[in-house]
């Protein structure tokens, strides 16, 4: 690990730091507080203003309901794979592991226009399908969940694979050796061993699926308190000239990305507390 | 009866990490699989406990066919060479695992690992985690923790590998008069041939997947079936076309009956030991042969760097002609 | 925080791998299922692309990207996201740097900091960047509706990617190696460039790769920030929502094959720099 011996300080070590705070207070910690700003400039006025505006209030309550639905399906599906990535060999492996990332580098737009190609009600290619099932997906909040199940899915796999990557099968082993079943052994010795980076990854889950915009805006089409999440509604807002309800309402974004963040930093242990 | 190995075959793809694996373990004994590593010892070992499937062949433990019985359904103990300490649990809880598993009553369960705790010395430390113990400490916690569901046979694989000198003979010492008191039929895998000899009833020496001797860790040392396990068991030289042991080579500073001649080359002293290289006068035998003798011998024999010897194999010792 | 590419070989070079063992019934039924899912939400939706793409034979797609606005866009989008990447080698070493190295209150904030841009929506990045360097500026700073104002919003969002995979390297760099070169004589630039930098170029590469594919494929803080003005500041997730806009699905789905394209690039690009450093650790 690293050495946690004092280094000498020289005057580049000032010249450096004084650089990084302030290319960091320029790009991003100046422009984040003018939202503060913005938002309580002339006190709750704005906050009161956005959080009675129907279309705002619709618009955080469909985003919480479909953050709830992708982090609960990501979780489930994110724990199985990583597993299956872990501690299984299968063909296949190393492909499937790679493509597990590719929703994080992909565009959101692409994202929505692959999932309206897919589920698009008149010619997608399951879309009139489930249509004639009385199901509908794009447009739908069912599209939505999808969308934002897409862009957050490897979130969780990528806090849990390294974890249990490092933890080995050693103590499962011993725990099957002792008499326990594969639930039994995954419930009191692997899932303790992953706790901390489940909560990382679901945290991390949420802060994505509150604030996917993009995918979102083309396969749930943007309609008013329909199908209109929370970043749409700040879109609309602001181009509505209603500004201060869109910074009021990006504010409530804001806080719960870095309330996560937070989160995630401080239970997140600096090292490995109980390295063998 | 014991542990009853037939016709064990392992390969991993290309890799033949067992070949025909035929061995019977006794009740009650302690049996030491010694050999190279990657030999195959570790993997037999993880065969017998369930933990690796076998290619063919089958286990029987204690009259019970376990070829097909999952590892949880064994109860069998086995002890890791990395610990595998549940990071989570105490020490306490650890060792209560296996009894919680088979859903035994609180009382059971506490009156149990009390007497563990104090078998293994851990009474004081039952609170703590196991990364506030000792190596040491972590592994008498496993073997706690291995022997708490009153397992059919114990494993145990390198479980002293990862400690240093010291704590491993203690721990070597403590696992020998426990297995007395015990009496649990008892494998462990060692690489360590001192280890090996000092602890265990009988040895099994394993090379390239393949058994090359089983006996006791007398026959073995005293009648090696091939040069590998004389090699293998203690230091050898050869004199002349024979490997021998350097302590079974007589010396002599007089001309005598002898199977080399030589100058002493090269003298290196160890504590009360003197660890000689005489280089033998017959050119087309040029390498030097090892010998070992203590200092007093050394001071007896009047002999010093440089002077002209006579070596022959002493009377009784085991050589093993190549 | 996410965006940790963990490219050091730690893991890997512990013990002999028997840990992975072949399916049983049972996993084998939980990957059929986890791959029924992945296809139906990812695979398929993004191989469809690919296939629209496709559809409307070569001359569409040629013509779909060579139209002049389209070529435009991906001008835009490619050459800013170069950029930005530039600018994200040479600072987000530089912040990695200072993280591990350095020690000053509140470096822990410092670690929220740069991860407030990947946590935060994307929309919300681009009215941020706008309170400060929009119409209303209180330094009177005004690249909205300009190129810059795509450079800004990139960079900002980009701005973890580099940090976040050289970090781990970084920590991992036994400072004895330094030591050891240092005893020899190596000046402190002598040991950068010979000693340092070599052992993070793949981290930094990693990053600069992960930060570029970002990059091209941002679509939400530019929305408010940029104007996505044609031939000057749109940009090519935007050109994709007009073709589908104008129901034009196979032009659409031309321009997200080139994205996607680059993305597959990425990961590949990461995949194989992972297995360098595993093989060299």
């Amino acid at each position: 690990m690293a050495s946690h011996r004092v280094r000498p300080k020289t005057a580049g070590t000032y010249v450096r730091r004084g650089i990084v705070l302030t290319y960091l207070f320029l790009l991003v910690v100046w422009p984040v507080s003018l939202i503060a700003q913005h938002t309580f400039g002339n006190g709750f006025g704005n906050l009161h203003t956005a959080l009675t505006d129907p279309a705002v209030t619709s618009a955080l309550r469909l985003t919480i309901y479909v953050s709830i639905w992708a982090v609960a399906i990501n979780t489930v599906f994110g724990v199985g794979i990583s597993l299956l990535l872990t501690r299984y060999t299968f063909p296949g492996r190393s492909i499937l592991s790679a493509l597990i990332d590719l929703p994080l580098s992909v565009s959101p737009v692409v994202v929505g226009l692959a999932l309206l190609l897919a589920y698009g009600g008149t010619n997608g290619l399951f879309g009139p399908a489930l249509n004639s099932a009385g199901f509908q997906v794009a447009f739908a909040t069912p599209g939505i969940v999808l969308a934002t199940t897409f862009v957050s899915l490897p979130l969780v796999i990528r806090e849990l694979v390294p974890v249990l990557t490092e933890i080995g099968t050693d103590q499962e082993q011993a725990a099957r050796s002792l008499g326990a079943g594969p639930w039994q052994t995954f419930r009191r010795i692997t899932l303790p061993s992953i706790r901390w980076a489940l909560v990382y990854g679901v945290v991390l889950s949420l802060a994505r699926s509150l604030g996917e915009f993009g995918a979102v805006k083309i396969i749930g089409g943007n309609i008013a308190q329909q199908t209109q999440t929370a970043t749409l509604v700040v879109e609309q807002k602001y181009q509505d000239f209603e500004q201060p309800t869109a910074y009021a309402t990006s504010f409530l974004l804001a806080l719960i990305a870095v309330a996560a963040l937070v989160v995630v930093t401080v239970l997140r242990p600096k090292e490995n507390p109980d390295g063998d | 009866m014991g542990i009853e190995i037939r016709g064990i075959n392992k390969n991993f793809g290309d890799f033949v990490a067992l070949e025909d694996i035929t061995l019977s373990v006794p009740t009650g004994q302690l049996t030491a699989l010694l050999g190279p590593s990657g030999g195959g010892k570790s993997t037999l070992l993880r065969i017998i406990a369930g933990l690796e499937s076998s290619d063919s062949g089958t286990i029987e433990i204690e009259g019970v066919d376990t070829t097909n019985v999952p590892a949880q359904k064994r109860n069998v103990g086995f002890v890791f060479q990395h610990y595998a300490a549940f990071k989570h649990m105490t020490v306490e809880k650890n060792i209560a695992f296996g009894l919680e598993i088979r859903k035994r009553p609180k009382d059971e369960i506490k009156e149990r690992v009390q007497e563990l705790l104090k078998l293994v010395h851990l009474e004081q430390w039952s609170h703590r985690l196991p990364s506030q113990l000792s190596g040491g400490q972590r592994q008498r916690m496993a073997l706690a923790r291995a022997l708490a569901i009153q397992p059919t046979v114990l494993l145990l694989d390198e479980p002293f590998g990862a400690l240093d000198a010291k704590v491993r003979k203690e721990l070597r010492d403590w696992l020998r008069r426990l297995h007395d008191e015990m009496h649990v039929t008892t494998v462990f895998v060692t690489h360590d041939q001192e280890e090996a000899l000092e602890v265990s009833d009988s040895l099994v020496i394993i090379n390239e997947g393949r058994i090359e001797q089983i006996g006791t860790p007398d026959d073995l040392y005293d009648r090696p079936a091939s040069d590998f396990v004389l090699s293998f068991l203690g230091p050898v030289t050869m004199l002349g076309d024979r490997m021998i042991r350097p302590h079974d080579i007589e010396i002599s500073p007089y001309e005598q009956a002898a199977i080399v001649s030589g100058k002493i080359t090269r003298w290196t002293r160890v504590g009360f030991e003197i660890r000689l290289e005489v280089t033998p006068d017959d050119v087309l035998h040029p390498n030097p042969v090892h010998v070992v003798l203590t200092r007093t011998e050394a001071t007896a024999l009047g002999i010093h760097e440089g002077d002209q010897v006579w070596l022959r194999p002493q009377v009784g010792a085991d050589q093993v002609t190549s | 925080m996410t965006t940790t590419t963990t490219l050091t070989a730690g893991a890997t070079r512990r013990r002999r791998p028997r840990s992975a063992t072949s399916l049983t019934r049972s996993s084998g039924l939980g990957l059929g299922i986890a791959l029924t899912w992945f296809s139906l939400l990812v695979l398929i939706p993004l191989g469809l692309i690919v296939i629209q793409s496709a559809d409307g034979g070569w001359h569409t797609f040629h013509d779909t990207i060579t139209s002049p606005q389209t070529a435009s866009a991906l001008r835009l989008t490619i050459l800013q996201a170069f950029y930005v990447t530039v600018v994200n080698v040479v600072f987000g070493t530089l912040i990695a740097w200072v993280l591990v190295r350095d020690e000053f209150p509140g470096k822990r904030l410092l670690e929220v900091i740069i991860d407030i841009p990947f946590a935060l929506p994307t929309i919300v990045a681009g009215l941020v960047l706008l309170s400060l360097y929009g119409p209303k500026s209180p330094i009177g700073l005004n690249v909205a509706n300009t190129e810059r104002s795509v450079f800004l919003a990139l960079l900002f969002v980009t701005l973890p990617f580099v940090v976040r995979t050289v970090e781990p390297v970084l920590i991992e760099l036994d400072p004895e190696v330094e030591e050891a070169a240092a005893s020899l004589g190596a000046s402190r630039f002598t040991i950068l460039r010979r000693i340092l930098l070599p052992a993070l170029a793949p981290a930094i590469t990693a990053g600069a790769a992960l930060a570029f594919a970002r990059g091209i494929s941002e679509y939400g803080s530019l929305v408010l920030l940029s104007g996505n003005l044609p031939n000057h500041t749109e940009v090519a997730s935007v050109r994709i929502l007009t073709y589908i806009e104008n129901g034009d699905k196979a032009g659409a789905a031309s321009i997200a094959v080139i994205l996607l394209a680059v993305a597959l690039a990425a990961i590949l690009l990461l995949q194989l720099l992972t297995r360098a450093v595993a093989k060299r650790g």
